[in-house]
Order: structure tokens, then sequence, then C-alpha cells
């Protein structure tokens, strides 16, 4: 298993860039994820690689081996895709040996190999089925393990989860993760579902518009946005965002004349030093505020708007003026709508953007 | 506005039954969700109750008028699609005013009425503007103000919400609880999406098979599930499973699990079980936040990490308990390693009947 490097990879198609400069590094024996939106370059970029596009510009490399030029079937690469397709009339153990049987394995290994990922994707039972009578779940498990039944140096997953339903496609998720983990194979997984992305991604790769926009780990993507856009991409449900003016004294006035917070010494440094206007915008996750009964020397009082219920937490959406503010709470409250409500926001949580650049600041 | 009760509906099309006397009352001014995987017969209900199918058996009311077999525009009532579906060349009054002309009323009252469902939900600024204007919650403003307007005695939503983003779908629920209260409607949501049942019904009628399985407030299909069915559907990550068997030990009823761990009962669930027979094949179920983790202890069950899943503002991690895996939420600050060995207890239980699926404690 191997690493896979895009150096400024780009593609057109006629006049529309899907990939324009892209520079990337799958790692050896990690999950790599590409997320973004609907059209941001994800698919474009795992067809260049697979050698189903041909790139106008730049370089692919594997383990230090330039392969643009060569076929897709000397690549050495597995492709999972989003709309899978069996074939009808073989059995599952055979959808599954196919990639097997063209490379001249004997027959033990096949069936050694074929097993073996059967019983790592809980599939064993269905071998000897035709694909018709498994269900849609099983037909993308049996789609995985037949890219999975080789050795690829690297993996190419192209949403494999997105037809799922939502109780499958978790346990699903759950069961690709931990298999990566036991066979060490490179993954390089494409989606637009930011769960999905900080749930099995070991770095995460945020692209839009065909342009990288952040490269971390999911604790980095999550709490250290780059920008505006990926702070309001990851998250759910998403960060809150209030216009503010900065002070020197690091006084920061929201609303205007909403609220005054006073940030921490380190996030008014790094707002003196790199913001390019007073004018900010402040993010806030959702669980970064808290709800209480009694007023306090930092609390700000609001209407309690909706309760949205999830079981284990809820939704409160508070409304100040004419501001909305979603916050998260654990448990069950004895909260009642159009009662009013004192909250805080944790000023260490307080993420300052520059309303310019609509880069993070602090 | 109405109140809606569906007597023992019953609706089959050839051999198949789509709808096995179904009963259930819509309250006035009530939002009620009908929650239920596809083909569970949600869409079917709903369908019967705006005039769209006719039933072979029982009846519908509203309020005390039977509407079984109305025409369905002599029952008025609102069916919604699409929360977006706006006429693009009209500015936001007159899409709102677009039912009452058609319904020829006179000048003077088109204007009373479209001016008063302006003002109760607040569009009144922006009455002149075209759609492609409106921000996404005006737009659905205007999307139910052009559907109150007629005043209909109910208002019937089929996944409303199932085409549009994540996000906006976000916000949208929370706004749509917001305007159902405001302005009084009955409601019956037709979706297949746990969330939205949760977050937004009064009462939510679960499902299954054409038959329901389970009417409840949110906070009692979450927390008393009726049987495996309902608790294998409301909640993500989803309740856990484990079987095990009822046994007495030193005057405890208590719940053996494979590995020969045992599960502790509330007073309440060993009163309800104490009648049991021993032995009695059942399915233990725990929530993943009823699911603490704790550092290796001889105390508690041991546990190795299967998968972790960090997902923010919460992590997941899937446990292995005696061949059994089982996944728990963890604060988002609690990071846990493949293969790592951690003592695990649950907090809350709930105990099902394995033959009759049922919850029994």
């Amino acid at each position: 298993m191997s690493n896979l490097s895009l150096i400024n990879l780009t593609k057109k198609y006629g006049r529309v860039t899907a990939v324009s400069r892209l520079n990337l590094e799958v790692e050896n024996r990690k999950v790599t994820v590409l997320l973004g939106p609907t059209a941001a370059g994800k698919t474009t970029t795992l067809r260049c690689i697979a050698g189903l596009e041909k790139p106008q510009a730049g370089d692919i490399f594997i383990d230090g081996e330039r392969i643009n030029d060569l076929p897709p079937k000397d690549r050495d690469v597995a492709f999972v895709f989003q709309n899978f397709s069996l074939y009808p009339r073989y059995t599952v153990f055979e959808n599954i040996a196919s990639p097997l049987r063209i490379r001249n394995i004997s027959k033990d290994d096949i069936e050694k190999n074929v097993k073996r990922v059967a019983h790592m994707l809980h599939i064993d039972h269905l071998l000897e089925r035709k694909p018709i009578f498994i269900s849609g779940g099983e037909m993308q498990r049996v789609a995985i393990a037949r890219a999975l039944v080789r050795n690829p140096r690297v993996f190419l997953l192209d949403e494999p989860l997105t037809n799922l339903d939502a109780k499958i496609r978790e346990e699903t998720r759950t069961e690709l993760k931990r298999l990566q983990n036991e066979t060490g194979a490179t993954f390089f997984y494409a989606t637009p579902d930011q769960i999905d992305a900080l749930s099995i991604g070991d770095r995460i790769v945020i692209i839009n518009e065909g342009h990288v926009i952040q490269v971390g780990s999911p604790y980095e993507i999550y709490h250290q946005p780059a920008n505006l856009f990926v702070a309001d991409f990851v998250g759910s449900p998403a960060m809150n965002f209030l216009p503010a003016v900065f002070s020197e004294n690091g006084m920061i006035d929201v609303g205007p004349n909403l609220m005054k917070i006073q940030l921490p010494i380190e996030k008014t440094q790094l707002c003196r030093q790199y913001l390019s206007a007073r004018e900010i915008i402040i993010g806030i996750r959702p669980e970064d505020i808290t709800l209480s009964q009694e007023k306090t020397a930092t609390s700000f009082s609001a209407q309690v708007e909706v309760i949205e219920p999830l079981g284990m937490s809820q939704i409160i959406r508070l409304k100040m003026n004419s501001i909305s503010i979603r916050v998260r709470s654990e448990g069950i409250s004895e909260l009642t709508v159009d009662s009013s409500i004192h909250f805080t926001m944790k000023e260490k949580k307080i993420h300052i953007f520059d309303k310019n650049s609509e880069k993070r600041i602090a | 506005m109405s109140s809606v009760t569906v007597d023992r509906l019953y609706k089959k099309y050839g051999k198949v039954e789509a709808v096995k006397e179904v009963s259930f009352v819509v309250e006035e001014g009530e939002f009620t969700v009908l929650l239920g995987p596809s083909g569970c017969g949600k869409t079917t209900t709903l369908r019967c109750i705006a005039g769209l199918e006719i039933p072979n058996g029982g009846t519908i009311k509203f309020d005390d008028e039977d509407v079984t077999n109305l025409s369905p525009a002599a029952r008025n009532i609102a069916f919604v699609f699409q929360l977006y579906a706006l006429y693009p060349h009209l500015s936001v009054y007159d899409n709102i005013a677009f039912p009452l002309r058609a319904e020829k009323l006179a000048k003077e009252e088109v204007k009373k009425q479209t001016e008063e469902v302006l003002k109760l939900l607040q569009i009144e600024d922006v009455q002149n503007m075209k759609p492609r204007k409106l921000t996404s919650g005006q737009k659905q403003r205007v999307a139910l103000g052009r559907a109150i307007v007629r005043r209909p005695r109910v208002f019937l939503l089929d996944e409303p919400l199932s085409n549009i983003d994540a996000k906006l779908r976000e916000m949208t629920r929370a706004e749509l609880k917001r305007l159902q209260k405001t302005i009084g409607a009955t409601t019956l949501y037709v979706t297949h999406d746990q969330v939205e049942a949760m977050t937004m019904a009064d009462k939510i009628v679960v499902m299954n098979f054409g038959d329901i399985q389970q009417i409840g407030t949110p906070y009692e299909v979450y927390h008393y599930p009726a049987n495996l069915f309902v608790a294998r559907f409301i909640g993500s990550p989803g309740m856990n499973f484990i079987s095990g068997k009822i046994i007495t030990e030193l005057g405890k009823v208590l719940i053996e699990l494979p590995g020969q761990l045992k599960a502790g009962l509330s007073v309440k669930q060993q009163d309800a079980l104490s009648q049991s027979n021993q032995s009695r094949d059942v399915v233990l179920g725990v929530r993943p936040e009823d699911v603490k983790v704790f550092p290796q202890e001889e105390t508690l069950y041991p546990a190795e990490v299967y998968v972790f899943e960090p997902l923010g503002v919460q992590n997941i991690v899937t446990l292995k308990i005696a061949d059994t895996l089982i996944k728990a939420t963890l604060p988002g600050d609690v990071f846990l390693q493949i293969g790592e060995k951690v003592s695990v207890s649950f907090r809350e239980i709930r105990i099902f009947d394995k033959q009759s699926e049922k919850l029994i404690a």
C-alpha cells in the first residue's frame, strides 16, 4: 500500500474548470477524505487518478512513480462507485471473485480471499445468492468487497454510502473503518457528507469549486476551521454566525449594540495582529453556548423561539431582537416556548473571522 | 381549523393490505407526524384523509363531520407537497392572493384576506418582491401563506423537506414548527425521517406494515419505545440490543447476558419482571448515550474498542462486549484507540420480550 500525490492537477471540461491546480497527498495506510459540496471537483479528481479522465495539466504519483500515462488497468487502483453495479447473473461469490478471475489466480486463493473479505463485511451468508435476492445495503457491501478482494495500491471510494438509508449507512461506515484499520489499506474517500468525513477520515481535505480550502485532522477541521466556508459546512446543527465590531482592548460589540463580550487575551492579540478591519464575524457552535434560568455577569437574555428534541439532546432556537441563535443542550429541560432565558457563550470557543477575507483569525 | 379522527381505516390494493384498521386522532391545532419506513402505509393514510384514495373500510371525521366519502375539493384541506413551489413571475402578494382570485372572490375580500395573512406571517415588507429575491425562510412563509389563505380545516404535508439539502432542511424544520404554532394549524405530516418527527411533532404515530406501532410524544417514543421496531427506528446512532435471559439471584431480578455478564434493573423494572418465568428470553436495549465508558475496572463489563468515530460535537465508539457490538456516545474531547481495553456500565436500560418484541420493563 502506498503514497499517492497530486501536483497541480488541473482538469477542464470545455470552458468549465472542474479541478484547478490541486495539490494533495494521500498517506500510506490511512483514510484521506475529500470533502466538499456537489460539483466541488471530488469525482473528477478520483476519475483522474483512476485514469478514467485525462487531466490537462499536473502530475499524479503513486509510490513516486508518475502514472499519468499509464492505462487504467495498469495503475493498480480499485474504484468503488456511488452507483455500484453487480453482475446480475453471477452469485455474490462470483461477483466478488471477478477481479481475481481475470488475473489468473489459483482457485484456492480466490476462495480464500473472497471468504476473507465477505467475512469482514458480514456477507458470508449471502455468497450463494444472486444480487436480486439481497438488499441495497448488502449490494453495496458486495461492491465494496469486490474492490477489497484485490490488494491494490490505493482504494478510490466515490460516495460509497450515499445511496444507503440512514441506519445501514451508519453500520456500513463503521465496518468500513474497521476493515481499513485491519487491512492497513490506503483509502481516498470522496463524500459531500461532513459526518461521513469526520467519522471515517484520518485526514480531511476540504475542496470547493476545484480548490483545496483546508487540510487537517477531523479535530482541526471542526475546532479550527480555516474560514467561514469550512465553519459553516462542518457541524450539525451549524455554527452560529453573528456580525460584530472589534475594539483594541479585546471587547467585541455583537449586533451591533446587542452584546458586549470580552475576548480572552490570546484571541485579542491575534485579532490586533491579523485583522484587516474592525468589522468581524463571530462564530460559535451550538454546544458552546450554555443556558441558565439565572442571570450572571456574562450572560445575555433572549426568548425561546423553538425547541427541537432529538432524544438525547435538544436544539433550542433563541431570538434576541432580530438575531436568532441555536443552542444544543443535553438531556431534557423544562423550557417552554416564548419564555425568557439567559445564555452564556464560552469565550474561549468564540471563533473570530475577518469580514473581508472570511478567514479565521482567532 | 378542525380536529381529525381516523377510525379503523382500512385500505387494500388488490390483495395487498396497505393500511390495516388504523385509528388515531389529530387534535385541533396539533402537529402530528406519521412516521415509518417506505411501504408502511403512511402516505396511503394521508391520501385517504385528503380524499385522493377511497378507503375499503373505516371512517374519517373532521370535528364531528364524517368526510369519508366527500370529494377532495369538498373537504377543504390544504395538501402541501413542496414548500418552495411558488409562481416565479408573481409577487409575494399575488402568490398568496392567487387561490382567492381563483375562487372569484370580490376584490375587497381578496385584499382583506391577503393582507391578514401577510401580517400573520410577518412578510408585509416583502409583499411586492418576486420569489427569487426572497430568503428560504421567506419563501416558505409565502408557500404556507398561500395554503392558509383559503382557511383550510387541516394541513396535510407529504415529506415536504425531502428534496432540500441538509443545512436548509434544518433551518426550515424550525421555521415550520414555529409557524405551525403561530397559525394554530391542525397539521398531519408524513415522513420517514425520525429526526424530523422528533424535532417537530407534538405527537408521533409510528407505523410499519400498515399497522400502528406506537402513538406518543417524542419523549415517549424515544424513552419508552413500545417494541423493538420503534426502538430501532427512533434515535441515531440507534439503540443497542443484547440478547439475555431473566434470572433471580439473592432475591434480585437480573438479566443474564452473554459472557457471564449480568445487568441490574431498577426496582420498578424488577417488579414488572418478578412474575416472569426464569430463563425467559429477552432483549436488553440501551441507548448509546446511556453506555458509560471508563478506564479498565474489574467491577464493570470488560470491552474493547472496535471502531472510533469522531463527530466533532461528540464521538461515537463501537465496543465489543462478549462478541456483541454496541455503540456509545462520548464527549467531543474524549478520544480512544482501536483495540484499547475499557470498561463499560449501563445507565438506563429497557427490556423487551424476545418473542413478542414488546417492551416489558
